[in-house]
């Protein structure tokens, strides 16, 4: 199938995969996968620019519809959305306005690749070493007293740090009743912003930075987290969509094609969302910052694109 | 417990099957319309190009999610 705003010639059964993929990764993590589907159209061809800009919108239909799922199955929480879209933004603009001061200065491919390996692998240790340590602590405890019915209830070995967290008393404190938790609405703003600078500066939703940064930082349930993070990537992707269709590098027709094979992959990653507990779902998400880290050092190594 | 793991399995097969000539039908008909237009539109007005693409993709998430909700439910009262 030819697509006449890129000039590129795609078969539409690899972008339907591809979706089908992302929606699943979607649906189960809160990402949006742009560490895949920039990738995966670049493979076929599209011009790296027009791979971000297009992922990106594609990513705005997929969470879109994972988002409205997740709120159906009470996991987002509207409140801290909202809030955390305003850090968002700001933390995007910074983020460009990094690159740009980079490319200024010459060295924008090696800064940024190296600052996304440290970041990809340090995720993907540290929620390796927290899961593991909560699983294997729950399992000890529940051969002894914990219920069946619990064993979905949300446990993190890392609780104390984030009690210590919740428990600074910044003015203002937020109440957010659907999350539990009562916190300083400058711990929330800062992990959106933080969240929205690395979208800023290494692309995509940045949904594996700010999703752990809700269960850890903020102490927001992890099937809330992945909610409230999709809706979260909505607001971030049509912000980067638009400023890129603008700039000529949005394929709209590859965006809506792929987002069909994307539909039924969310559903499937949202109601698997359901069979599994918090620890085991950021288990899951270990390797998927590696496979972006994986692809990152190929490119410092060969001096390829991909 | 295990035949409601095999119906929805079955459920989801035929929704797929279903799902699937519909998009098959979408592609031939509306992107081959929308096409040109949307070409034309990206090269002449880009702030337009910029909302409709927006607009597109949000409504076609909505629209396909109603598809597969109703096309589920309609398949699992089928097969009850």
């Amino acid at each position: 199938m030819f697509f006449p705003i890129s000039n590129s010639h795609i078969n539409p059964l690899y972008l339907v995969v591809v979706g089908f993929v992302i929606g699943i990764l979607g649906g189960f993590f809160g990402v949006g996968g742009s560490f895949i589907a920039g990738p995966a159209l670049r493979l076929m061809g599209v011009d790296w620019n027009y791979a971000v800009g297009t992922d990106l919108a594609h990513i705005v239909g997929k969470s879109i519809v994972a988002a409205r799922k997740h709120r159906t199955l009470g996991n987002v929480d509207m409140k801290l959305g909202m809030i955390m879209a305003l850090g968002t933004i700001g933390g995007a603009e910074g983020g460009a306005q990094l690159i740009q001061a980079l490319k200024r200065a010459g060295n924008v491919n090696t800064v940024v690749s190296w600052v996304a390996i440290v970041v990809y692998v340090g995720i993907s240790v540290f929620m390796l070493w927290e899961s593991h340590t909560t699983l294997r602590l729950h399992k000890g405890r529940s051969r002894r007293t914990v219920q069946a019915a619990e064993s979905k209830v949300d446990h993190s070995a890392f609780g104390p740090v984030t009690k210590k967290i919740q428990g600074m008393k910044i003015w203002p404190m937020i109440n957010l009743p659907t999350s539990g938790i009562r916190i300083s609405l400058w711990i929330i703003l800062s992990v959106a912003v933080v969240g929205g600078f690395f979208s800023g500066f290494l692309g995509g939703g940045a949904g594996y930075i700010r999703m752990p940064s809700m269960v850890y930082v903020l102490g927001v349930p992890t099937h809330l987290a992945v909610g409230t993070d999709l809706f979260e990537i909505v607001i971030s992707a049509s912000y980067g969509t638009f400023t890129h269709a603008i700039k000529g590098n949005v394929d709209i027709l590859i965006a809506l094609v792929m987002h069909t094979g994307a539909v039924i992959g969310t559903q499937i990653g949202v109601v698997a969302t359901q069979y599994f507990a918090g620890p085991k779902i950021r288990l899951a998400f270990v390797p998927l910052p590696l496979i972006g880290a994986a692809i990152v050092v190929y490119t410092l190594v060969t001096g390829h694109k991909l | 417990m295990k035949q409601d793991t095999a119906k929805s399995l079955r459920v989801f097969a035929a929704e797929l099957a279903i799902y699937a000539v519909l998009v098959t039908g979408y592609f031939f008909l509306v992107l081959h319309l929308l096409g040109n237009w949307l070409y034309q539109l990206e090269t002449q007005h880009r702030i337009l190009y910029a909302v409709v693409a927006i607009l597109l993709i949000a409504g076609q998430a909505v629209a396909l999610d109603a598809v597969t909700t109703v096309l589920f439910r309609l398949l699992r009262r089928r097969w009850r």
